[in-house]
């Protein structure tokens, strides 16, 4: 089976997978531990499976894990922990901005993402920031707070 | 909060706990540390407790040498904040540290049954079971002398007269406390169903057929042969692949070439009102049933001057969780278990148990967190897959659904239709309010599973979503009522309870006729609201939203104008099942002129729920109530045609996005001497008919079929 390289988490990591056409996401899933990244429905329309592809926020579910070889992969699980969160991670657990949680690793990610661009973004750009991120539990409003909270700090 | 409760799932703490407590075998499937490095996530399963009788203190208790105590509920937290909740009930009343109690929910080897978590009774029933349970135990230790039990069990029955503290007293319930599962949500240590490993797990991946209810005529298993380890299940109509790898099962579920028959068998989702009313023929029906009954309804209506008449149509809608249902079968020769993100882990073990003909007690059903599930969605189907692979193959099974499958298959929140005709009199009070409506029938028995009727095993035909035919007749006063529901026995898609089942369809209606009552009458709407009101709880939550949103009194429409948009405000009340919460809401929204499209700006919400256990939590249901059902109101209808669900993905069946959330302001209403009601629907209620006023006001369009989509509106405004 073929064997791709690259960096997860800071740190150099290799997988194999039967199926140069398998989504990075059952890699990251099944074979590297991380729990982080969600499947929501595998179209990329909900964003439940976001990662950091080179920085940039990134549909693992539509994937595949031949174009990550050689790219470095961040993902919520290499993010921060609870005694040591990221700070957009903090301000999620100071706004309680989650219900089920299951998008919540998407939102997060996006944020990252969003806010390595946009550092100092108004409700309005954070909003559009998030707009293909789904929630279906309708924490919209503690997200958002979220961020603007991350942004702010 | 420390952070060492932070971090330790509440099976960890339990564990722990038992094991200080002596004599506790600990049965771990743990396939290597929690860590940046592992492979799996730890499965710790406790050994079973044996038999749990919600009338004996220690099936809600264990207290441990060290002091804390372990609350096991039977009630599951499904993203809602019950978990904390009844931790706070329970320290309060024990009068223990809220760090030192853990809890353990919806594991049937470890709790009692305390029903299923629907209908908002997670605390009604769920936090008060715990409550009176601990209240017992505190008694007990107070006569003892001593302080909490060090390790030792009660053998005490629930004492239903044990008195419960004053709640003046409180210092934890009332309390914002955090939530001990969001820190691990947020740094992905949470550990979810679809997380769950067993070792040597295999994935599987149900096929579904192109219609309801399709024969599968022919399988041809060499057109996944390329695909590695992997095998095709097949018993009569159910069609299946297991592989080893979960991308093979998923390729496999995609690849495997099928032959199906061809159905038609149910009207298309368009064609669903006339359905609906051919349908309350009695030959095709149940007899109808006689909701509410008051005064004379006849002669009220034929002596009024003023009368009303419009009919309602709610459509069907999906729970459509973010991630599909997913479970995890071990199925053994002397026993299986299941872990399940069901909402009734005691409910559905005992079915799943009849279905596979297993004695109930060697089935274990253990609660693992999922997506959200907003009542009963796929989870019990999956789980029934679940088990079924793990049957044949003899190893454990993963299933989850894929996209298609959840939006496609999950049991539905059925459509309602809703006539009422109701009238004024020369005051302009209601003189007379006749409302008919068309459900689904109930019948008992479970609901039946998908794949169970496929395999061609029996199990229960039952039918039922919920109570759905509250809150249809007006919430203010009306001197002559009459509420009779159609009950509808063939429906074309399984009906399930689906968050606020029956409720949010009647209040759109019963609101959207109050606010033309209003108007003809020359009322302002809250108003009019208040003038039918004496209940004190019922006029404090309609005076503080109007208060909190700054309602503008008006006796006619006045939209305001930005732009291309049309700007107008709506209100809506309710007493949620004429019985529980006081929820008002006040809302403006915007309707785009060329469009269409309706975005709820602000939303200001007095909710009343009795005692408040824990406000923060409270609010983020509050919040997430509103949001949700504005997406019900404004995009989500599921589409049918005569053989399956057309719209099978977030493209088609959209819900509500960030750029479409409004600002919401809550005032919770707190009364710490009134008992609790659960609040995990009611604020949903009042969102549609809001909504509606709202759109009226801004265009003079009564939009009386939901989901206000863009296109709708705008073909009505041009129309208009």
């Amino acid at each position: 089976m073929p064997i791709y390289k690259f960096q997860l988490n800071g740190k150099p990591t290799s997988a194999d997978s039967w199926d140069p056409a398998q989504p990075l996401l059952y890699v990251l899933r099944n074979d590297l531990g991380q729990h982080g990244p969600k499947f929501g429905c595998g179209l990329s329309q909900c964003g439940a499976c976001t990662v950091l592809v080179d920085g940039k926020a990134t549909r693992s579910c539509v994937t595949p894990i031949r174009q990550v070889e050689g790219k470095k992969v961040m993902t919520l699980d290499g993010l921060g922990t609870s005694e040591k969160p990221d700070p957009v991670q903090a301000a999620f657990i100071v706004e309680q901005a989650a219900q089920c949680g299951y998008c919540t690793n998407g939102m997060i990610m996006q944020a990252k993402a969003f806010l390595a661009e946009n550092p100092k973004p108004t409700l309005e750009q954070v909003k559009q920031g998030l707009d293909r991120n789904l929630c279906r539990c309708g924490t919209h409003v503690r997200i958002l707070r979220a961020v603007m909270r991350a942004a702010n700090a | 909060m420390n952070n060492k409760t932070n971090t330790a799932p509440n099976l960890e703490l339990s564990r722990r706990g038992l094991l200080k407590a002596g004599g506790a075998i600990i049965v771990n499937f743990a396939l290597g540390a929690r860590n940046a490095a592992a492979q799996a996530v730890p499965v710790n399963l406790v050994t079973a407790r044996g038999a749990l009788d919600v009338t004996d203190v220690d099936s809600f208790l264990m207290l441990h040498a060290d002091g804390s105590v372990t609350v096991h509920t039977g009630k599951v937290d499904l993203g809602t904040g019950l978990r904390v909740a009844i931790r706070q009930m329970a320290a309060e009343e024990l009068d223990v540290p809220l760090e030192r109690v853990s809890l353990v929910d919806g594991d049937t080897g470890l709790t009692p049954d305390q029903g299923s978590t629907g209908g908002s009774t997670g605390l009604t029933r769920g936090g008060v079971e715990v409550r009176q349970a601990a209240a017992t135990a505190r008694a007990a230790m107070e006569k003892l002398g001593t302080g909490v039990q060090n390790g030792k069990t009660f053998k005490l029955k629930v004492d239903p007269k044990a008195p419960l503290k004053d709640p003046k007293t409180y210092t934890v319930v009332g309390k914002p406390v955090p939530r001990l599962d969001l820190p691990n949500k947020i740094t992905a240590r949470h550990t979810y169903v679809q997380d769950v490993v067993v070792p040597g797990m295999l994935h599987g991946r149900v096929i579904r057929p192109p219609a309801l209810a399709a024969k599968l005529l022919s399988v041809d298993e060499a057109s996944i042969r390329a695909i590695p380890d992997t095998r095709v299940v097949r018993m009569e109509n159910f069609l299946a692949v297991v592989a080893k790898n979960e991308w093979a099962a998923i390729r496999a579920a995609r690849d495997l070439k099928v032959t199906w028959s061809q159905w038609e068998g149910i009207p298309s989702s368009d064609a669903m009102e006339p359905y609906l009313r051919a349908a309350a023929d009695p030959a095709r029906s149940v007899p109808d049933q006689a909701v509410a009954t008051k005064g004379d309804v006849s002669t009220a209506m034929s002596s009024s001057a003023k009368k009303f008449s419009a009919s309602y149509y709610w459509p069907n809608q999906s729970h459509a969780s973010l991630g599909p249902s997913c479970a995890v079968a071990d199925v053994r020769a002397d026993g299986a278990t299941l872990w399940s993100s069901t909402q009734s882990p005691h409910g559905t073990r005992d079915n799943l148990a009849k279905i596979f003909g297993m004695p109930k007690n060697t089935l274990r059903l253990v609660y693992t967190d999922g997506a959200g599930c907003y009542g009963g969605n796929g989870n019990d189907d999956v789980a029934a897959e679940a088990i079924l692979l793990s049957k044949t193959v003899g190893a454990p099974v993963r299933v989850q659904w894929m996209r298609q499958d959840e939006h496609g298959w999950d049991p539905k929140g059925p459509q309602q239709l809703l006539d009422i005709r109701a009238s004024l009199d020369a005051q302009g009070n209601i003189a007379a309010w006749d409302a008919e409506m068309w459900v689904p029938a109930n019948v008992p028995g479970a609901r039946p599973l998908l794949s169970i009727d496929a395999a061609g095993l029996p199990q229960d035909h039952g039918q039922g979503a919920g109570l759905m035919t509250q809150n249809a007749d007006p919430p203010i006063a009306a001197a002559n009522v009459r509420v009779v529901a159609h009950m509808v026995k063939d429906t074309p898609l399984r009906p399930s309870n689906l968050r606020a089942p029956g409720k949010i369809a009647n209040s759109f209606a019963v609101e959207s006729m109050m606010d033309e009552l209003a108007e003809a009458a020359g009322v302002d709407p809250v108003e009019f609201r208040l003038r039918g009101l004496t209940d004190p709880r019922a006029m404090a939550v309609v005076k503080k939203a109007a208060e909190l949103f700054g309602w503008q009194r008006r006796t006619a429409r006045r939209p305001q104008s930005q732009g291309n948009l049309m700007i107008g405000t709506g209100f809506s009340y309710v007493r949620y099942k004429q019985a529980e919460n006081y929820v008002a809401m006040a809302m403006e929204v915007s309707v785009d002129r060329t469009t269409g499209q309706v975005k709820a700006r602000r939303v200001a919400c007095a909710h009343d729920c009795g005692l408040v256990v824990n406000p923060d939590a409270l609010r983020n249901q509050i919040e997430g109530l509103v949001i949700q059902t504005l997406s019900r109101t404004l995009h989500e209808e599921v589409k049918f045609d005569k053989s399956r669900v057309t719209n099978v993905d977030w493209s088609t069946y959209p819900i509500l996005r960030m750029t479409e959330a409004p600002s919401i302001e809550i005032a919770l209403l707190d009364h710490p001497e009134i008992p609790l009601n659960g609040a995990g629907e009611a604020a949903a209620v009042t969102v549609p008919g809001a909504v509606a006023g709202a759109i009226y006001d801004a265009t003079g369009i009564r939009l009386r079929r939901a989901p206000f989509t863009a296109e709708r509106v705008a073909a009505a405004i041009k129309g208009s």
